[in-house]
């Protein structure tokens, strides 16, 4: 199957990526523990740009940087430097961003996603660090606003800027290449993905091929996806009614799921880029193969592994190795149990209770599902009571061997429904004829009957069930 | 009353009584001055001399008062870069400089009056008005440290910091008739120091005796890990204050005494030439060939760095603000009536010359002369010790007489900025009087190789009065 691309759809993503895993910013000592901060208590003069104030660069960075770099197969640059990008925004403390220009840290790379037709390489044009701006908020909507607050604690943090080329070709693949992209920043451990602010996308679009427009600010991976699909939908539009789609960068108005022009190239900004003087280039072609060496194994090798070692299918080794913890969590279990086995109750079963209360790998034990998955293996409960064991340990908490114990879901137990079947329709042979006569209701008699001999043990709907299939026999 | 004493000598003063008193009589003859050349005394001063004087302290500069130019930030002491954008503006923190003037014990007694954001060969362009020369009220003390420089050549202070971009150290000291120094770039870290043009500017001290420069470096040079420019090299500056220049060789850029330069002034400057080879030194003429181009690239790359540097002074967080109904508007009358007519032609022509069509042609270009300048220092010095030349064409020039015509003024830097833009360090030393006003003696060494011109500084103040003359004008 080849995808054909109907509608020329090309899509390049620039993702701000924040590291928030450093200690210190990316120019000074403050610490990067801002997120449940007053406003303005994490700053310095330097990171307020205060007259005076020079930057340092964070080693950390650079080496988190490379990193990124190498894990996104990106040629590592000898020797990097920084620049200045200047224009005038409230929230730029310096009336620059201290950015990375001609000598980006990384240079070419690429990222291997599904695509629309199987494995889809998307190109990664470079990858860049600079920093943060101030975090402006208006008091009411942006254009209607008595004032403006500032609050410059995320000013300095560290961004790794990461372009890719304009390889997508839907929403879909987008979508794919953030959620690969993220996936292989958390094997990293260099950002926490969950924090706001952690992952920030602008959006290149085009269609028939045409001229592409950036769409800026979308702060999310669905927001991303909307945002595609509305500007795709909205350039085909525009071309059918006999427009031309011009170089322009738009706003993604998030609460309306639309795109906003905010200006054209005429009105493009000169950021008069120029060497940041007090910050000397850095050689960083030195410090590869050291940084190389922490590398962990990132998700196409591991799900190539899972298949390996383990014997999973394609699906369940890539459900299980997209996020590192539950990758990490499946092979814990593996080594307990058998390992496809373990693969079946952590991908199909419990991923599924846990997104469906959008609950993380860590609101469930490798000892508990270790449990669950033993006691479905030794023929002790049903695989149902195996996911009922799962659900009540998330709704109300609790051991698996309790819960058993407390539900009576052990199979002996299945023994006594059986009997308490057998003898209620053996005691009331009148309620069995009114059914079989087509009394609907004498069915409830005879479950309420089971119920009342397993003392409320049985499950109603089990035993209900259960005097059916007698009945029918 | 003014009175003129070096380090050692105020040392002794303070034995003699105390810091408190020394400080003091400073405070007094400030209090008096009619230079303009302080722009705030610190109310903070007497205490630190008294806490001297009740502890104790083993510092080099225990008690000794310092008068420090207002780019160079000092907390909970006004730094405005003498504009009225940063009126009101005090620093919540200490320059790397002054933690390590604190730390030897020096009395931080004011700040000095500069040309506006350190732009300028005058310290007319000042909010606070011009300073004016102790030698000749009626003329400029040179700049843009020209209130570090006049304050010393007054008695005022004993010793000041000030900052050299093109010359501003140099040149107000060769107008004043004082020693000031010019160090290596990355020599002294420049954290604090408010930038103009980053990566040519450095922090130089001012004295009356070249000794106390050296004393000066001894505390405030070094490394520092907040300025990623400084540099890491151990020395130790008085151990150069030898009277001692027998075999030095010398080498005399036939480049710097061009077209406009006073004949007195070449004299002076020729007199104190055979003055070495008196003491032992030998001297060649040498070339560099890229002068005439340096004034060209010094001025694209400083305007360029200063538009970026001042970009941040938009009345949001501190200083002078001018209300408007929203942002833009607040920030463009604030920089509007904020920023004098100087700063203002630099910023514009910075933006001009860092902008998308004029890149290539203007900075990029500026860039490249600087690398031929820079060869033109290294062949030049492979050869000889020190290069000797005028700090200034001319002695100092009358108030008023070129504030309308910048291109006049910038001329007057040629013999100055090459110094920054090679990044070499350079001293200037009193060498004689032209029309009775200072004439000053360049002194250019190799990268940190500051010991060679101290040396050389020394021995010819040791061995002549120029040093000594004092400005007839002060009281």
């Amino acid at each position: 199957m080849v995808y054909e691309n109907p509608d020329g759809v090309r899509i390049g993503l620039e993702v701000h990526v924040q590291l928030n895993k450093l200690n210190t910013k990316l120019f000074c000592g403050c610490s990067t523990e801002y997120h449940d901060s007053e406003p303005n208590t994490h700053v310095c003069p330097v990171c307020l740009g205060l007259p005076g104030s020079l930057p340092v660069i964070n080693e950390k960075a650079v080496e988190y940087a490379i990193k990124i770099g190498l894990a996104l197969n990106c040629s590592i640059v000898e020797q990097t430097q920084f620049h200045r990008k200047n224009y005038y925004y409230p929230d730029l403390p310096k009336g620059f961003q201290t950015t990375q220009y001609d000598f980006p840290i990384a240079g070419e790379g690429r990222i291997i996603i599904e695509g629309e037709d199987g494995e889809h390489v998307v190109g990664i044009t470079r990858a860049h660090m600079e920093e943060d701006p101030g975090r402006l908020q208006h008091m009411g909507s942006i254009d209607r606003s008595k004032g403006t607050l500032i609050n410059y604690n995320r000013s300095g943090m560290t961004l790794i800027e990461i372009v890719s080329e304009p390889d997508m070709r839907s929403p879909k693949e987008a979508r794919r290449y953030l959620d690969k992209l993220r996936s292989i920043l958390d094997y990293l451990d260099v950002f926490d993905g969950d924090l706001e602010g952690a992952m920030r996308v602008d959006a290149n679009v085009s269609v028939h091929w045409g001229e592409r427009v950036e769409v800026k600010n979308i702060s999310s991976f669905k927001g991303a996806e909307r945002a595609l699909l509305y500007e795709i939908m909205r350039q085909k539009n525009h071309i059918r009614r006999g427009g031309e789609i011009v170089l322009e960068t738009r706003h993604f108005d998030e609460a309306r799921g639309v795109t906003i022009s905010m200006r054209t190239k005429e009105e493009e900004h000169d950021y008069r880029y120029f060497p940041e003087p007090d910050l000397v280039p850095l050689r960083v072609a030195d410090r590869v193969p050291k940084v190389r060496e922490t590398l962990p194994e990132l998700p196409d090798a591991k799900r190539e592994r899972f298949m390996e070692q383990y014997g999973l299918g394609e699906t369940h080794a890539r459900a299980l190795t997209t996020e590192i913890k539950v990758a990490n969590f499946f092979e814990e279990v593996a080594a307990k149990v058998d390992p496809k086995d373990a693969a079946v109750w952590v991908s199909d079963i419990l991923k599924g209770e846990l997104n469906y209360r959008e609950l993380s790998i860590d609101a469930f034990t490798v000892e508990d599902i270790v449990a669950v998955v033993e006691l479905v293996t030794a023929n002790k409960i049903t695989e149902k009571s195996a996911v009922e064991i799962i659900r009540t340990v998330l709704d109300d908490g609790g051991k698996p061997q309790e819960i058993v114990e407390a539900k009576g879901l052990l199979k002996v137990e299945d023994d006594i429904v059986a009997t308490a079947v057998d003898e209620a329709i053996a005691e009331n042979p009148e309620a069995v004829a009114d059914y079989l006569g087509g009394k609907e209701k004498s069915l409830n008699f005879l479950v309420g009957k089971v119920m009342q001999k397993t003392k409320g043990r049985a499950d109603a709907r089990e035993a209900r069930e259960k005097v059916l299939a007698k009945l029918n026999e | 009353m003014a009175a003129w004493t070096d380090i050692s000598g105020i040392r002794q003063r303070i034995a003699d009584s105390s810091a408190e008193e020394v400080t003091a009589s400073y405070i007094e003859t400030i209090g008096k001055s009619k230079i303009n050349g302080f722009t705030t005394v610190s109310e903070e001063a007497i205490n630190a001399a008294r806490e001297i004087d009740a502890n104790g302290h083993e510092g080099p500069l225990a008690g000794v008062p310092i008068a420090i130019k207002e780019n160079i930030s000092t907390k909970g002491l006004s730094t405005t870069c003498s504009s009225k954008i940063l009126q009101g503006y005090v620093p919540p923190y200490d320059a790397h400089v002054i933690e390590k003037l604190k730390e030897a014990g020096a009395v931080i007694i004011g700040k000095t009056n500069m040309d506006e954001f350190a732009m300028g060969t005058s310290t007319e362009s000042s909010y606070y008005g011009p300073t004016f020369n102790p030698w000749d009220m009626d003329r400029v003390p040179g700049g843009s440290s020209g209130g570090s420089a006049a304050v010393v050549a007054a008695g005022e202070v004993p010793v000041s910091l000030g900052s050299d971009t093109g010359g501003s150290v140099r040149c107000p000291a060769a107008y004043c008739g004082v020693v000031g120094l010019k160090p290596t770039y990355g020599c002294i870290s420049r954290y604090g120091l408010i930038s103009y043009a980053n990566s040519l500017e450095q922090i130089g001290p001012l004295s009356t005796s070249v000794a106390d420069i050296a004393t000066i470096m001894d505390v405030v040079a070094g490394y520092d890990n907040r300025d990623s420019t400084s540099i890491n090299r151990e020395n130790t500056y008085s151990d150069a204050l030898k009277d001692d220049v027998n075999g030095l060789k010398i080498g005399v850029p036939e480049e710097y005494f061009g077209e406009g330069i006073d004949e007195n002034v070449e004299k002076a400057v020729w007199d104190s030439i055979a003055k070495f080879e008196d003491m032992g030194a030998t001297y060649e003429k040498v070339s560099m060939p890229h002068t005439k181009y340096a004034l060209a690239s010094y001025y694209i790359i400083a305007m360029s760095e200063a538009s970026s540097n001042l970009a941040r002074f938009d009345g949001t967080r501190y200083g002078y603000r001018v209300e408007g109904d929203n942002w833009h508007v607040m920030a463009s009358k604030t920089r509007a009536e904020g920023f004098g007519d100087e700063v203002k032609r630099r910023i514009l022509l910075g933006t001009y010359a860092l902008s998308a069509g004029y890149h290539d042609k203007y900075y990029l270009k500026a860039l490249k002369v600087r690398t031929l300048v820079k060869q033109d220092f290294d062949k030049a010095l492979s050869n000889v010790d020190v290069l000797m030349a005028p700090t200034m064409p001319a002695p100092a020039f009358k108030i008023g007489e070129k504030i309308d015509d910048p291109l006049s003024l910038y001329l007057a830097d040629v013999n100055t900025v090459p110094i920054n833009l090679a990044g070499v360090p350079s001293i200037s030393v009193p060498c004689g009087l032209a029309d009775g006003m200072p004439v000053g003696l360049q002194i250019i060494g190799k990268h940190f190789d500051e010991n060679a011109i101290i040396r050389a500084a020394y021995s010819f103040e040791q061995n002549t009065d120029h040093n000594k003359a004092r400005p007839p004008e002060v009281e």
